[in-house]
């Protein structure tokens, strides 16, 4: 069974400047939460850090009472797509293939059986078709789509994305959006840094948002209001009124 | 011809035969990682950086072996230490310490031995190996092709994704160093075979001509280490036969090799895609 995810103080700082700022939240399973906040607020840090991949100041994220430290093999991240040298010699298969890795341990080789999981979590995707491209061959949003289904492949309870929907079609991003309720309706938790304020109503059910410092955590309509969102953009978000009337 | 014949009758030829093939491979093998992590200027330091290590060795007449490992490490963890602890780039770092431990390098060298025997450690010479240089070579190969095949999933992840590897728990600087280790080990037993200067062609280039024929890590590396071992016998065949420096002819050979898949390779060549688009061009007409 899945259990609550909590951040406790987390801060992180790049050459003296602090770009996490005692930023503390608990989710519980089932959630499917955006990271949102204007460029530079720290949401991609503060996904690194809680995953321990950066140096923190201070801080710690628990999975129930455990240690995130304890649980690793319970959690898949997606990194941001630039972050990916897309000209490796990998194809699409083996590169979903690389997410039965954390669970098979050392010396272990992926047996038929995870091959064969491989190739499902890809058809979850849509992408069985493209099994043999080498994967900078592929469009982004399906480039995104094979990531996700690498994620899906580590049979992981916690989802981290880093903006999965940056720079993709519209239909990579219907498929990823529902692949990502799908796992919530499943009791799973997914964590998506997001920065596309015209979409955050429909896509999410509980949000973080941030400037350096934690602004405000919790459900969307608590969260997403204008007053909240000045705080965190440091502007009038008028065009946010509208989108508020929109949804 | 005669090359065959010689090589079936003396022991001197086949030691480096043996020597050669087995240099090849793991140059192709760990040159295969070491190309796809961006660190072939890495490859380059170290295989100089050894060369104080030799000279230590010699003066205490200890096997270089050992002597070539520890600086060869200390290099590592020098550049590390620099480009970590401090704003300067790793390229920097690289530069800074490599050249460093050159020319102390030259200097101890040259006061050791004579100068003949630094022309020998520059540029190798295949045909002087001894037994204990082939056995050296030979553990040092079997150390790292078992090393590569049983840890081949933890070195493909690592590479291709490092923050996937250390969100799931893998130790990558441990992974880094342990690349890093490898090259060392690699680069000592090239010493002989193709020398200090050329050992990053044997790294590099018969794995940068692998990369661009497949789209399989493990395709690549054996590609890689085929390509190695056809260098380094070409080049003992022109050493033996026609008096050549080895390390030369070898670095020779492997680009001949990366040439001919920079133009030809099915996917990636030069020609290739001409042809491609000249056939789309005719069949659009």
């Amino acid at each position: 069974m899945t259990e609550s995810i909590t951040a406790s103080n987390i801060s992180v700082s790049y050459s003296g400047k602090q770009v996490v700022s005692n930023v503390s939240f608990t989710f519980e399973p089932g959630s499917l939460i955006g990271i949102l906040g204007p460029n530079g607020a720290g949401k991609s840090t503060l996904m690194k850090a809680m995953l321990g991949l950066i140096k923190k100041n201070s801080g710690a994220t628990q999975i129930g009472s455990e240690s995130i430290d304890k649980v690793r093999k319970l959690i898949a991240y997606v990194p941001q797509r630039s972050n990916i040298d897309w000209n490796f010699p990998i194809v699409v298969k083996d590169t979903v293939l690389l997410g039965t890795y954390p669970k098979l341990g050392l010396f272990h080789r992926p047996s038929k059986a995870d091959k064969a999981w491989a190739m499902e979590c890809l058809k979850q995707v849509g992408m069985q078709d493209f099994a043999d491209r080498q994967i900078g061959e592929l469009s982004g949003g399906q480039q995104q789509r094979v990531f996700l289904a690498r994620a899906l492949a580590q049979k992981a309870d916690y989802f981290f994305l880093d903006e999965p929907f940056v720079g993709i079609d519209v239909s990579s991003e219907e498929v990823i959006i529902g692949i990502l309720r799908k796992l919530k309706d499943a009791g799973k938790t997914v964590l998506v840094v997001h920065h596309d304020l015209s979409k955050v109503k429909s896509y999410f059910d509980d949000l973080i948002l941030m400037n350096n410092v934690l602004i405000d955590a919790g459900p969307v309509e608590q969260v997403f209001r204008e007053k909240n969102m000045t705080r965190a953009y440091e502007r009038p978000m008028t065009m946010f009124d509208d989108l508020e009337v929109q949804m | 011809m005669e090359f065959f014949h010689d090589l079936m009758n003396y022991a001197f030829l086949q030691k480096a035969f043996i020597t050669s093939v087995m240099v090849g491979i793991i140059c192709g093998a760990i040159g295969s990682f070491i190309v796809l992590r961006g660190m072939a200027l890495m490859g380059d330091a170290i295989s100089h950086a050894v060369l104080p290590g030799v000279a230590i060795s010699y003066m205490l007449s200890i096997n270089y072996f050992y002597g070539a490992v520890l600086t060869g490490v200390l290099t590592a963890f020098s550049i590390g230490a620099i480009s970590q602890k401090s704003r300067i780039k790793s390229d920097s770092a690289i530069g800074i310490v490599f050249s460093a431990f050159f020319a102390l390098g030259i200097i101890l060298i040259t006061k050791a031995r004579s100068a003949t025997d630094l022309t020998q450690i520059l540029f190798g010479n295949v045909l002087s190996v001894r037994d204990s240089d082939m056995w050296i070579t030979l553990v040092i190969g079997a150390i790292v092709i078992v090393t590569v095949a049983l840890f081949f999933k933890e070195l493909l992840i690592s590479s291709f994704d490092e923050t996937m590897a250390a969100a799931y728990g893998l130790n990558t600087r441990f992974i880094h160093y342990a690349i890093m280790f490898l090259l060392t080990l690699v680069t000592v037993a090239s010493l002989q075979t193709v020398g200090v200067i050329l050992v990053v062609s044997m790294l590099i280039t018969p794995a940068s001509a692998a990369y661009l024929l497949t789209n399989r890590l493990s395709t690549m590396v054996v590609l890689a280490s085929f390509f190695g071992a056809l260098s380094a016998v070409i080049g003992l065949y022109f050493s033996f036969l026609y008096n050549m420096p080895s390390g030369p002819v070898i670095a020779l050979a492997t680009t001949s090799i990366f040439v001919l898949a920079f133009l030809f390779s099915p996917q990636q060549g030069l020609v290739t895609q001409m042809f491609k688009s000249r056939g789309k061009q005719d069949a659009a007409a």
